[in-house]
Order: C-alpha cells, then structure tokens, then sequence
C-alpha cells in the first residue's frame, strides 16, 4: 500500500512526465493551444498508456521472459503498441462512435509518442508487478493529463498579452514549462 | 539537389531541432553534459543514416499501405543493435542516457526522414540526407549542453573551466534550465529571422 501511494505521489507531482521526465514534449508544445483538445489529449493519452502498458507487461513477462528473448524489448514494446492503438482505433470507430469522435484525431499522434513506449519501458525497468505497473501507468498518465491543462490555460492568457516579436509562439511556451517545472521541484522531498 | 547540397540542407537551413522542432524530448532529457550529448548524437546519427539508407534500398518493394509498421521495424531493429553496442562498449553513458536510447525509435525525425525523403529517393542521396540532419541534430544539443554545462557545473567535458570559488548555478542542470535554455535559444534564432526579413523589406522599399 505505501509503495503504491509513493508511485502514486510520485509520478503526478514529483517527477511529473512532462516536466521532470521530460516525455511527450511534443503534445505539450502542440496540443496546448486551448484547454478542449489538451483536456481531449490527456485523456486519451490516459486510455491508451493504461492499456498498453498493462498489454506489454504481459508481453514481455509471459513471451519474452518465458523464451529468453528480453533483448527484443524495444521491438515487440513499439509493435505492441502499434497494433494495439490501430485496433482500438478500429473497434472504437465501429461500436462506440462518440468516444471515437472526441479521441480519433489524436490516436494516429499517440502511436509515435514518447509518453507510451517510454513509461511502458520504465514499468519493466522498474521490475513493477501487474498492479504497480496500472498504477504507475495511472498516475504517470494524470501527471501528463496535469500539466497538459496547466499550460493551456496559461496559454489561453498568453494570447492577450503583449509580447516582444521575438518571444511570440514557441520561446515564450518553454519559458513558462521553465517556470512551471522550476515550481514542481518545490514537491521534491515530501515522500 | 547535388548530394553536398543535400548534406549541408540538414545542418542550418533544415535543422531538425531548431527549424523543424522535431525531437524535443531527448535534446532537453540528456543535455545536462556534453558528453551525453555527444553521446546521444552519434547514436542518433547511427541509427538515422542506417535506417535511411536501409529504407530507400526497400522502397520499391514496400507497398505503400503497410509502409509505417515496415519503417519502425527497420529503426527499431538498427536502435536495438545501437543500444547493444553501447552497452558493451561504454556501459557508463548508456545508463546516463538510460530510457533515451530505445526511445530514438519514437524520435519524430528518424521516422519523418524516412517517410519525406528516404522511401522517395536513391540510397546515396538518402544517406547524405542522413549524414547532414545528424550533423544538423548533433550540433543542436551540443549547443545547448555547452550553455547548460559551463553554466550549471562550471565544466567543460568534464574540465572545471573555473576556479574552486565558481558558484556554479544549479538550476541550469535542472529540468527548469533545460526549459530556459531552450526558451532563449528559440528566442533567439526568431529574433535572427525577423531581423533578417526586415533588412529584406527595407531593401524592397
């Protein structure tokens, strides 16, 4: 129970995946332009990483450990994952179309995020058992859905504001993650 | 393009890092010294001029629907070979770079070469196109891991560049630092642009 709350704590707060880990950069600077689609993003992000990161545990313990194949991680990780989002894709196109409606246009994106191979990767390094790792794919996957709605209702505010020409746009979005990860170091040290 | 003009498209005029903004993740993860960043450039480069010139021998016999999963199984397989290689051979800067170095297959340049400029064209250009955007990727993150370093550890590959009363700033190596970094450096290279267009328009005028 005290671990899962540590991994809990944690993976939202402490090192936060998008400030102090530094995965899925990419949606942070391209998907924060306003609070719908990062809110829409965070939470497909939560689905899938749930998901596959339980899919790939299974993998990797009952395929790759069983035939002494570790080595093959990566490849049979970043396969796993792409089949898995494309059948999601598939099968939520077919039986619940509203969620696909709101979720579709990221899930092509989410396959070549950093964010889903990456933490699926730290739950084996980790040696987490089944439930840590649902948790810790969870808690990492609220942390990113955080700091997605953190920044677009920065940004939301940033477009009012008078800007030097050369700060518009992408500087001035890394200097507020600076100042947003300069306040989620105050976190370190409370477990 | 002549194959030079190829090469040198990728280092300024391309940059995949600068221009482009692809690639953020790694560049802002293992700039805390430069010889990570070395480090994780050379890998980089490895892995994106294998796996250009490995897609552009494929092209004419992968059909075009199944393209995608054919491109991330060759990078997956030259990262995995990589990733071996590294760990036998300098085990140190493997675990600095630790979970960054399988995440190369998800790195959006590798595959967005593949799919702009490999699988379109001849294998000799595609691996002058992999030659200059790992140059061009290289330089990047050994910009930014030279601000980072001198300033948050007062070093330079290691060398103390200062005497033992340099108070080096921390944050610099923080992630916050990376951010600041980055920020002033995009910053910048918009400020070089926006200056140039203007010296343009005054001319027109």
């Amino acid at each position: 129970m005290g671990q899962t709350f540590a991994i809990i704590f944690g993976s939202i707060f402490i090192s936060n995946i998008v400030l102090a880990q530094f995965l899925g950069i990419c949606p942070f600077l391209g998907v924060s332009k306003d609070l719908k689609s990062a809110v829409g993003m965070g939470f497909s992000v939560m689905f899938v990483m749930i998901l596959s990161s339980s899919i790939t545990w299974l993998v990797h313990e009952f395929l790759l450990v069983r035939f002494e194949l570790e080595y093959l991680k990566t490849i049979a990780f970043i396969l796993t994952i792409a089949a898995l989002v494309q059948l999601l894709e598939m099968f939520l196109k077919k039986n619940i179309p509203s969620l696909y409606k709101s979720m579709g246009v990221y899930l092509p994106l989410i396959t070549t995020n950093c964010t889903i191979l990456g933490i699926a990767l730290v739950n084996i390094q980790n040696g987490y058992g089944f439930f840590n790792t649902v948790v810790n794919a969870f808690a990492n996957s609220a942390g990113f859905l955080l700091a997605m709605v953190l920044m677009a209702g920065i940004r939301v505010r940033l477009e009012e504001a008078e800007l030097p020409e050369s700060m518009q746009g992408l500087p001035i979005v890394f200097f507020v993650a600076s100042s947003m990860a300069l306040a989620f170091v105050g976190f370190t040290g409370m477990i | 393009m002549s194959l030079f003009g190829e090469l040198r498209k990728g280092i300024i005029a391309e940059n995949p890092l600068f221009v482009q903004v692809l690639g953020t993740c790694p560049s802002l993860a293992v700039t805390t010294s430069v010889e990570n960043a070395l480090g994780m450039g050379a890998a980089f480069s490895a892995v994106l001029i294998c796996s250009n010139l490995c897609i552009s021998l494929l092209r004419k016999y992968v059909p075009g629907d199944i393209r995608i999963p054919v491109y991330i199984v060759v990078i997956a397989s030259f990262v995995t070979l990589v990733e071996m290689i590294m760990n036998a051979f300098s085990p140190a800067l493997y675990s600095a770079l630790g979970i960054f170095i399988p995440l190369i297959v998800v790195n959006c340049i590798i595959l967005g070469r593949a799919e702009a400029f490999a699988g379109k064209n001849k294998p000799l250009p595609s691996i002058m196109d992999g030659i200059g955007m790992g140059i061009g990727y290289t330089f990047a993150i050994l910009l930014i891991s030279t601000i980072r370093e001198i300033l948050g550890s007062g070093s330079f590959m290691g060398v103390q560049l200062f005497g033992a009363n340099f108070q080096p700033i921390l944050v610099m190596i923080l992630p916050a630092g990376a951010f600041i970094t980055m920020g002033f450096l995009f910053a910048a290279f918009a400020f070089l642009k926006n200056r140039k267009a203007r010296v343009k328009k005054s001319e027109v005028i």
